[in-house]
């Protein structure tokens, strides 16, 4: 049986994650969460997520011991970042100083106040909490069955900015940014496919029924 | 189009149960957390509020065991609150499933709690709740109450809000403690203050009596969400029902 790491790494409540994986999974693939390298090394697939402040993950990540095999798996087996697990990817944060773990080039920016207005001239709030629609950029084998369109639940005050074209999903808050990036065997979302519903779990199950291959 | 209007219910749980009073007194018994959850799920709820209510320490963790269940089975958002008073008490429940913890009492007579647990867990964990009532004659000065509304603190409901932002709560949990209950609508003036007046969304609770009080608050009270209770438990409308009136009268909704 294929076996899925959850990797924890001492950011946030990962209960939801690892039930919603469990629940998908329905005995087809064995769901672990766990902090020991030797276990995300093992693994046919990794889920790398993330709460709370930027820098603080990637201290914690780092202490953890656990930063060397989440790289590694990132290079070679099918990977799924959520939240700031997947912000993580990129090169910097503009949360703070840090260097991330640079998968991915460019950037995290935070929602610039200036822009934060409606088209009917409301200021918009910051986090952007809430269900906001997910439109397909490129498709991709983990959204299939999930509609142009579909809402999921985000909460965020920063969002990818890629130097490369590797967005496939994208949101609007109240500019288009990048929902979720895509490249070779790594699938990463900014908002919560776990509290996201049907939705939500329909992407968690094609990441377990997936090859890896986009 | 833009980002959703939130319908959330909210169960108010004591020893495991879910119950509804008026006024925060006449409690009365509305079913079992984990099955009420589900109903409102499958009705698309955009999130669930759970207020522990229990007034027995003995029976407190019994909230981390609904929570646990609660979150097994249902994959929306959710928040708790209710005699939080140690950033510890913040981490059980994040543990147990909670997605954000509402902070009440305690931020207004330990704010430092607002702070350690946001720089902790993250702001986007951390709701603080505000109980504020009119303290004029013509509803526009309001003043936050404590312990269910018995206890004012002298602090402006507008002025607290913001500091409660500067300190990284990532949400308010607005209550109209004098609507609270009575079905005759948020005091939307209140609202509309405390919304305007800060960054983070702001969820509008207390006095919602059927589905245009639901839609004043995000029309005319600037509210993120709206928060019911007794409007859901007992059959009066559903989620679907609330969602569908927002929809007609303009308001974005996931539906």
């Amino acid at each position: 049986m294929q076996k899925i790491a959850i990797v924890d790494y001492g950011m946030g409540n990962l209960h939801s994650v690892t039930k919603a994986f469990e629940l998908v999974a329905d005995g087809r693939a064995q769901v672990e969460l766990t902090a020991d390298p030797a276990v995300v090394a093992a693994a046919d697939k990794v889920v790398f997520p993330g709460q709370g402040a930027m820098p603080d993950c990637m201290r914690h990540l780092e202490e953890s011991g656990l930063k060397a095999e989440v790289l590694k798996a990132a290079g070679e087996k099918p990977f799924f970042g959520i939240c700031v697990g997947a912000q993580l990817l990129f090169e910097r944060s503009e949360e703070g100083p840090t260097d991330s773990l640079g998968v991915f080039k460019g950037q995290v920016v935070r929602f610039p106040p200036d822009r934060m207005i409606d088209a009917d001239g409301n200021k918009l709030k910051v986090p952007h909490m809430g269900w906001n629609e997910m439109f397909i950029k490129h498709a991709h084998p983990l959204w299939a069955g999930i509609p142009d369109g579909e809402r999921f639940y985000f909460v965020h005050s920063y969002h990818f900015a890629p130097a490369d074209d590797v967005a496939v999903i994208e949101s609007a808050y109240p500019y288009r940014f990048a929902a979720a990036v895509a490249r070779d065997n790594i699938f990463a979302i900014q908002c919560h496919p776990e509290k996201s519903h049907r939705a939500g779990l329909q992407l968690l199950q094609n990441f377990v029924n997936w090859d890896g291959k986009a | 189009m833009p980002l959703a209007k939130r319908i959330i219910p909210c169960l108010d749980v004591t020893d495991g149960r879910v119950v509804k009073g008026v006024n925060f007194v006449g409690l009365r018994d509305a079913g079992d957390p984990v099955e009420i959850a589900k109903k409102y799920d499958d009705q698309g709820a955009d999130e669930l509020t759970f207020l522990d209510i229990t007034a027995s320490s003995d029976n407190r963790d019994l909230i981390l065991h609904v929570i646990e269940a609660v979150a097994s089975q249902v994959f929306i958002p959710l928040t708790v609150g209710g005699g939080v008073r140690k950033v510890e008490d913040v981490r059980r429940l994040l543990n147990a499933g909670a997605d954000k913890v509402s902070i009440n009492t305690t931020a207004v007579t330990n704010p430092e709690i607002v702070e350690a647990a946001a720089a902790k867990f993250g702001s986007q964990a951390i709701v603080v709740a505000i109980d504020a009532k009119a303290v004029d004659a013509d509803n526009s000065r309001w003043e936050i109450f404590t312990h269910g509304g018995r206890k004012p603190t002298g602090l402006d409901a507008v002025e607290w809000a913001r500091k409660m932002q500067q300190l990284g709560a990532g949400e308010i949990l607005l209550t109209s403690m004098d609507r609270d209950g009575t079905k005759i609508g948020f005091n939307l003036p209140l609202t509309r203050a405390v919304s305007d007046a800060v960054d983070i969304p702001v969820i509008a609770s207390g006095g919602v009596g059927n589905l245009q009080h639901l839609v004043d608050g995000v029309t005319q009270g600037h509210a993120s969400a709206v928060l019911a209770a007794s409007i859901f438990h007992f059959g009066e409308y559903t989620v679907r029902q609330a969602k569908e009136a927002m929809r007609a009268a303009g308001i974005e909704v996931r539906l």
